[in-house]
């Protein structure tokens, strides 16, 4: 643990303050490195399309995992196998599921275009291959991988003490009150975990995005890990990567900070 | 409905000849069946599925051994030894959980070449950078199974202490057996992770022939080029059917554990 983790990251943060070409000894910069992200327009390009990426991906991502779970709740036939679908996407690699999409989503002879043309939209958009619909792409597909937050969100609603449900209903709720001022405040733990996994987990997003687009088309799809990737990889710049790692690890801890902070308003524990 | 249309997608795809695999409008059902495209992505000489298939399960049983055993070890002290600064290193075990493996990537790159560099054994370009440092705990694990720990009653262990038995005969025999379903849970997902990571080999090795199946798949579609989707889809196949083989057959484990970590944060 100590030598793989806590000595890395000593490491980086020195590394940050350098100028260290792979091949060589790093050198003590200072700020440099920091100065220059400053000034970087692919690192603010990053940066914004990380953030577009995050937006659309983790509140809509969060919202559609809980709303399958609710189904997925309700007592109907074949529930186990429903469950079992939704969740087996989020199992394979990615890189498989890369694979797959780019097929789906082929602009010319993709199955999702075929249909959309059957549908009679003559003109369906290129998905990954346009500068606009790119992105939004890469966000449609993150959403097949929601079983996993679904499965906890699931156990969540489990938990929620069937009394209460039957109070609101002596109370004379409806049920779409019953879950706005039952359900969510009963499970707002589970969503609040989610929402810190979802944070750290969108905002280091590479595999999908690298393998697909490879950042493209015209860096529509150029996100932040990649950007990391390639100084250290491709242009060797291994401080430079550095600083930006750092930069990233303050911007989790800044959101997580604000998430555990916000939660004092929101997150309801039951007393047990 | 959504979440399987794409697999079965793929697996249609996968069986159709080149040609109705890229029939325009779409056929449905393959015709001519093609189960041949497995063998061509198999036995083609160039691919090498087999062995990255062989490296593969190398990295995922070494890493998933030994995560499942450093972990098991360390979080038992952290649960049941009482020792100065033990709450302390637990909080910042907590906080490394949080570290992106981009923060790590450059300097374990660095501190493998250094290692490579004064021991006169190589470490980049080869399997170790994958799987030693599971050897040292995950944090993740680390803190599932000292949960667990947590909730073993403490009059087990004290009455085997009673009846002489060494402290490493209580973790062996004791702690052990009664923690199998987290461990198991701990297994299974480090195998898993194993299994697909894609950054640290692409990062970490060097030859195609070292590459593990994540990897060699995203080599074997830059090497098809542009059309071959059913070589691709069969190939995409081959990759994901050991990960869903496993899932089904150890289904209550993954349902299990999803839903305990879930819970657990």
């Amino acid at each position: 643990m100590c030598v793989f983790t806590l000595l890395p990251i000593s490491l980086s943060f020195y590394y940050s303050f350098c100028n260290y070409p792979l091949i060589q000894k790093p050198v003590f910069v200072g700020w440099d490195n920091y100065r220059g992200l400053m000034h970087d327009p692919l690192f603010w390009k990053a940066n914004l399309n990380t953030f577009l990426y995050a937006v659309l991906a983790l509140p809509l991502g969060l919202a559609l995992a809980l709303f399958l779970a609710v189904l997925l709740n309700a007592k109907i036939r074949g529930q186990a196998i429903y469950r079992t679908l939704i969740f087996l996407p989020s199992l394979i690699p990615a890189v498989a599921s890369a694979m797959l999409w780019l097929w789906l989503f082929n602009s010319k002879l993709g199955l999702v275009n075929l249909l959309l043309k059957s549908l009679g939209i003559k003109d369906p958009p290129g998905w990954l291959s346009d500068v606009h619909w790119a992105l939004p792409s890469l966000v449609l597909i993150s959403f097949w991988g929601v079983g996993n937050t679904v499965v906890i969100f699931l156990a969540g609603l489990q938990d929620v003490p069937q009394e209460l449900f039957e109070a609101a209903d002596l109370d004379g709720a409806n049920r779409l009150q019953a879950f706005w001022h039952v359900t969510l405040p009963s499970i707002s733990p589970v969503i609040f975990f989610n929402l810190i996994m979802g944070i750290i987990g969108t905002l280091q997003v590479f595999v999908l995005p690298f393998i697909m687009t490879q950042g493209g088309p015209a860096r529509a799809t150029y996100l932040y890990t990649e950007y990391m990737y390639d100084n250290a990889f491709v242009y060797l710049k291994m401080g430079y990567c550095s600083a930006m790692a750092w930069l990233q690890l303050l911007v989790v801890l800044a959101l997580t900070g604000i998430a555990f902070w916000s939660s004092r308003h929101w997150v309801h524990y039951q007393d047990k | 409905m959504l979440a399987v249309a794409p697999f079965t997608w793929m697996l249609l795809t996968s069986l159709k000849t080149e040609d109705n695999a890229l029939a325009d409008p779409p056929q449905i059902i393959p015709r001519p069946v093609v189960p041949h495209n497995y063998v061509d992505v198999v036995s083609t000489g160039h691919t090498g599925f087999l062995l990255w298939t062989r490296n593969t399960m190398i990295v995922a049983i070494l890493t998933f051994v030994g995560t499942t055993l450093s972990s098991a070890m360390v979080a038992y002290g952290f649960a049941k030894i009482r020792f100065r600064g033990n709450g302390t290193l637990f909080v910042i075990l907590l906080a490394t959980m949080m570290i992106p493996f981009p923060v790590t990537m450059v300097p374990l790159f660095s501190i493998f070449r250094w290692l490579g560099d004064n021991t006169g054994i190589p470490w980049l370009g080869t399997f170790k950078p994958l799987w030693v440092p599971a050897w040292f705990g995950s944090a993740f694990s680390i803190f599932l199974l000292r949960q667990f720990f947590l909730t073993i009653p403490k009059d087990l262990s004290e009455a085997a202490r009673i009846d002489g038995c060494t402290e490493i005969g209580i973790f062996t025999r004791i702690m052990l057996p009664l923690a199998r379903p987290a461990l198991a849970v701990v297994a299974l997902f480090s195998f898993m992770a194993a299994w697909n990571d894609f950054l640290a080999p692409l990062v970490y090795l060097q030859r195609p022939e070292q590459f593990t199946l994540a990897l060699g798949l995203q080599n074997f579609q830059s090497q098809l080029g542009g059309t071959t989707w059913n070589l691709l889809m069969a190939a995409s196949v081959l990759v994901i059917l050991p990960v869903i083989a496993l899932f089904f057959l150890v289904q209550r484990t993954f349902i299990a554990g999803i839903t305990t970590t879930g819970i657990k944060g």
